[in-house]
């Protein structure tokens, strides 16, 4: 797997750029890679983060568009909002998680 | 006694008390399965009835028929399951307690879960062809249908048999060129994917399909609702498609029994390890089939290939062993192109579908992601196979774990892996 640096310090991504070690990540490296996507955090963008990095913690796995909705509570309109065009894959980009499934 | 209790009496669930009732000594486990009816879709057979290209009648059989001596069928529907107690109620009072429980309740499109969906237009303009009486009601409208134009639209993933509303736009291509009237029709193919399939070879063999076909790729379409006063469909991100005929994939969910026991995430499908099928909650209680949370294509040849698997872990199981084999994700399925020509793709959870030869090397005789008649003929063939050897649960001569023999890697082996539902990686870059 590549290294990257990102925020000045090294950080193993995928070919897609995508975190392959979640435990590299910390809210400074989120607002990063934000940045690196064009999109500067907010505390709504932090409540979708910060669902799914813990909801990542306890089910090892990334939340799809709909458990971010159905669990988290964010309205799937708002998640269209904060993070334009595909919000899963920019959230998961974001919170330095894999891409979710959802796709076979 | 020790006692089985399997949910659900279609692929899985047949294939599962076939198999295990010829290896389970019958002095020692009774085994029963419940279903609410006693009809058995040929549900394949679905994609060919609009185009008139099937019976009807030749797509059901009853239940009953595949289910062997020594087994019970419990026609009911099912109030719960209480895992905790190890019993199942039905809605009419009985209950069936289990030693252990396989779920096989499979997946079931919800049209109603999109707003505007059973609006006005529903099965007027607005069809879907993954039911029986879907397929026969677009069977019924296709033949008006000579102008305007056509979207093709998926809903939500993961849905049954994730390539069929490909086929189905190819299979409308090609009936339409053969009425003469394919110059008057638009064909739109909308999908929350950013491709025209889930991983990179495939997708791209099977996008640059659309475009031969001038079949135009909406990408990243995520439904909010259908409009059916503008008859238009409309994203979360306010792109508008409007429609003459839309043929929609509505969103798949599992059945609600899981919900109402408290056994399944946000689509009604039950957590499970994706190597052994058992549930994560509870050590007796496996899911099979579409009715589980695995990252495969929900598809009677991932049913099939699984229920081999659990079988034997089954056996040693019961026995007091560890269980030790583990499934890996394997599908294969064909895909109709139109015209009497087919591909095949066979792929599983780290390898996407690749080209190639299928089953045997070189001589295949089918060929893997290209189109062949010999794929058609293949297809066509297999009604028959599923009805005589997959249900009963007499073995078939392909390896239930996935091989590279006959396949051909990209030149970059890392392209090979699939990883978590791959896709292309210049085109899904979150950047965009």
């Amino acid at each position: 797997m590549p290294v990257t640096t990102i925020d000045n310090r090294p950080v193993h991504v995928n070919d897609e750029g995508f975190l392959t070690e979640p435990a590299e990540w910390d809210e400074a490296l989120g607002t990063a890679l934000a940045a690196e996507i064009g999109i500067e955090l907010g505390d709504e963008h932090w409540r979708a983060i910060r669902f799914l990095r813990d909801d990542y913690a306890s089910h090892g796995e990334t939340p799809t568009l709909r458990r971010v909705t159905v669990a988290g509570g964010i309205p799937t309109k708002d998640l269209f909002r904060l993070f334009p065009q595909k919000p899963a894959k920019k959230m998961a980009y974001v919170a330095g998680l894999p891409k979710p499934h959802g796709c076979v | 006694m020790r006692r089985l209790l399997v949910l659900g009496a279609g692929t899985a669930g047949t294939m599962v008390v076939n198999k295990l009732r010829r290896r389970l000594r019958a002095d020692e486990w009774e085994i029963t399965v419940v279903d609410r009816d006693d009809a058995h879709p040929y549900q394949p057979g679905y994609l060919f009835l609009p185009f008139g290209a099937t019976a009807p009648e030749d797509l059901v059989r009853a239940r009953h028929a595949f289910i062997p001596d020594g087994v019970e069928l419990v026609l009911a529907d099912v109030d719960r399951i209480d895992a905790d107690e190890n019993a199942v109620l039905l809605a009419d009072g009985r209950r069936l307690s289990y030693d252990y429980l396989v779920i096989a309740t499979g997946t079931t499109p919800r049209p109603d879960q999109t707003p505007g969906m059973l609006g006005k237009e529903w099965r007027r303009s607005v069809f879907d062809f993954y039911t029986f009486d879907g397929a026969r009601a677009l069977a019924a409208a296709l033949p008006a249908f000579d102008h305007g134009r056509l979207v093709v639209h998926i809903t939500e993933m993961p849905i049954k048999c994730p390539v069929a509303p490909l086929e189905f736009a190819f299979l409308a291509d090609a009936w339409l060129r053969q009425r003469g009237v394919r110059d008057r029709v638009e064909i739109v193919y909308a999908t929350p994917l950013s491709e025209a399939f889930t991983q990179p070879v495939a997708a791209q063999h099977l996008g640059a399909m659309l475009e031969e076909r001038k079949i135009l790729l909406e990408p990243d379409f995520m439904i909010e609702r259908v409009d059916d006063e503008r008859k238009s469909i409309v994203s979360w991100d306010e792109r508008e498609i409007l429609f003459d005929l839309l043929v929609t994939v509505p969103l798949n969910m599992g059945d609600d029994v899981i919900a109402r026991s408290g056994l399944g995430d946000e689509l009604n499908y039950v957590p499970v390890d994706k190597g052994t099928l058992q549930s994560k909650a509870h050590a007796n209680v496996f899911a099979l089939g579409d009715a589980s949370n695995i990252p495969a294509s929900k598809a009677g040849s991932v049913a099939h290939f699984s229920v081999e698997i659990f079988v034997d872990n089954f056996l040693d199981l019961v026995a007091g062993r560890p269980m030790t084999r583990s499934f890996d994700g394997h599908a294969n399925c064909f895909v109709e192109s139109g015209d009497g020509k087919g591909l095949l793709i066979d792929f599983n959870y780290d390898t996407q579908p690749l080209p190639g030869r299928y089953p045997l090397p070189v001589v295949g005789p089918l060929s893997l992601l290209k189109e062949s008649r010999a794929n058609h003929l293949g297809k066509l063939a297999f009604r028959w196979v599923y009805w005589n050897v997959l249900l009963p649960g007499r073995p078939l001569p392909l390896p239930a774990l996935m091989t590279m023999a006959g396949k051909v890697a990209p030149p970059d082996r890392s392209a090979a892996s699939a990883g978590a539902g791959a896709t292309n990686p210049s085109t899904s870059t979150p950047q965009e």
